[in-house]
């Protein structure tokens, strides 16, 4: 699909805005429908749209798979952490109220980090299969 | 009152559309034997199945359902496909009789087996009462989260969601070990 004009700048201008939409539902899920896991898949797909038409090659110029492995573990890291951190605060693991002085501040901390610890995980690692699938088709 | 029961109406004609759209494209996936247009039916199975979960007002699922099941899975299918062949050999069938009765049975099972459930939206209904009236009373005033799925999903449920994640993650390295990309990266350093 290298040279189909339409295709590539279509491609270029629905990027930013599929990106700003994963970002919209990550962090307004705590008001609408969506989450990490929601805004993580619609921002691979981003990626992916992009893959489609510029190529894997390209795709990898900017996220290496070797990047997107260590945002896999980092998003587990995040969320798991989030509970340490509780712990060593004195609660149990995964109480957020101690993240702050006012409980519903804390959870609102709490929720916002491990989501993000959610969204991470899950973009690279559809964007890690999807890759996979990729490379395995390249000539 | 008759603004409540044309809203049943339309309620009922939505849904009746939307089974009888899941029912055809299910029995069209069965008939195809050209793989590319079976995943495209499966998006439009999973797209219809995100619409009935909008008509039964879970957002959230039907969120996940669109973005996984009608965007993510047909690519990757897609994906799949461009490693293999276009089409499904015809597998001659001997004994279509016995799979259909193992079917009847299960299906009819099934279906007995609807009539012991609550009915939709039945306040009375065990899962209603046990830990579901605390979320929606006390959920907002402990969490502070207006939208009483992500306070479940994320703080109530905390355990759950770090266990979902794992698995989203081993699947990751599951998929890396079996087809990653050291193999083919060597491979091209070859040429």
């Amino acid at each position: 699909m290298k040279h189909n004009l339409i295709l590539r700048v279509i491609a270029k201008y629905l990027f930013p805005v599929i990106a700003l939409f994963a970002f919209y539902v990550q962090f307004h899920g705590d008001y609408g429908p969506g989450g990490g896991f929601q805004a993580g898949v619609i921002l691979s797909v981003a990626f992916i749209f992009y893959t489609l038409v510029f190529g894997l090659d390209t795709t990898e110029k900017i996220l290496p798979s070797h990047v997107l492995r260590i945002l896999a573990s980092t998003g587990v890291l995040i969320y798991a952490g989030t509970g340490v951190v509780t712990m060593i605060l004195g609660g149990n693991f995964l109480d957020y109220n101690l993240l702050s002085l006012v409980p519903v501040e804390g959870q609102h901390i709490g929720i916002l980090v491990i989501e993000l610890g959610v969204g991470i995980t899950v973009s690279s690692v559809m964007l890690m299969i999807f890759f996979a699938f990729a490379g395995r088709g390249r000539p | 009152m008759k603004n409540i029961t044309d809203t049943v109406l339309i309620d009922t004609l939505i849904d009746i559309t939307l089974l009888a759209f899941l029912a055809i494209t299910a029995i069209a996936i069965i008939r195809m034997r050209n793989l590319f247009v079976i995943i495209m039916l499966f998006g439009i199975f999973s797209l219809h199945s995100a619409g009935l979960f909008v008509v039964m007002d879970a957002a959230d699922v039907a969120f996940t359902e669109a973005a996984v099941g009608a965007g993510i899975s047909t690519v990757l299918m897609l994906g799949t496909l461009a490693l293999t062949r276009n089409h499904e050999e015809k597998v001659p069938s001997h004994h279509a009789r016995l799979p259909l009765l193992v079917v009847f049975i299960t299906g009819s099972a099934l279906v007995y087996g609807t009539y012991d459930i609550p009915a939709f939206g039945d306040p009375h209904s065990p899962s209603q009462e046990y830990l579901k009236p605390h979320y929606i009373e006390e959920g907002i005033r402990e969490t502070g989260v207006p939208n009483i799925v992500t306070a479940v999903l994320a703080s109530y449920r905390g355990y759950d969601t770090l266990g979902e994640v794992t698995v989203i993650f081993t699947a990751g390295i599951g998929v890396m070990l079996l087809i990653g990309g050291r193999l083919t990266r060597s491979n091209r350093k070859d040429d």
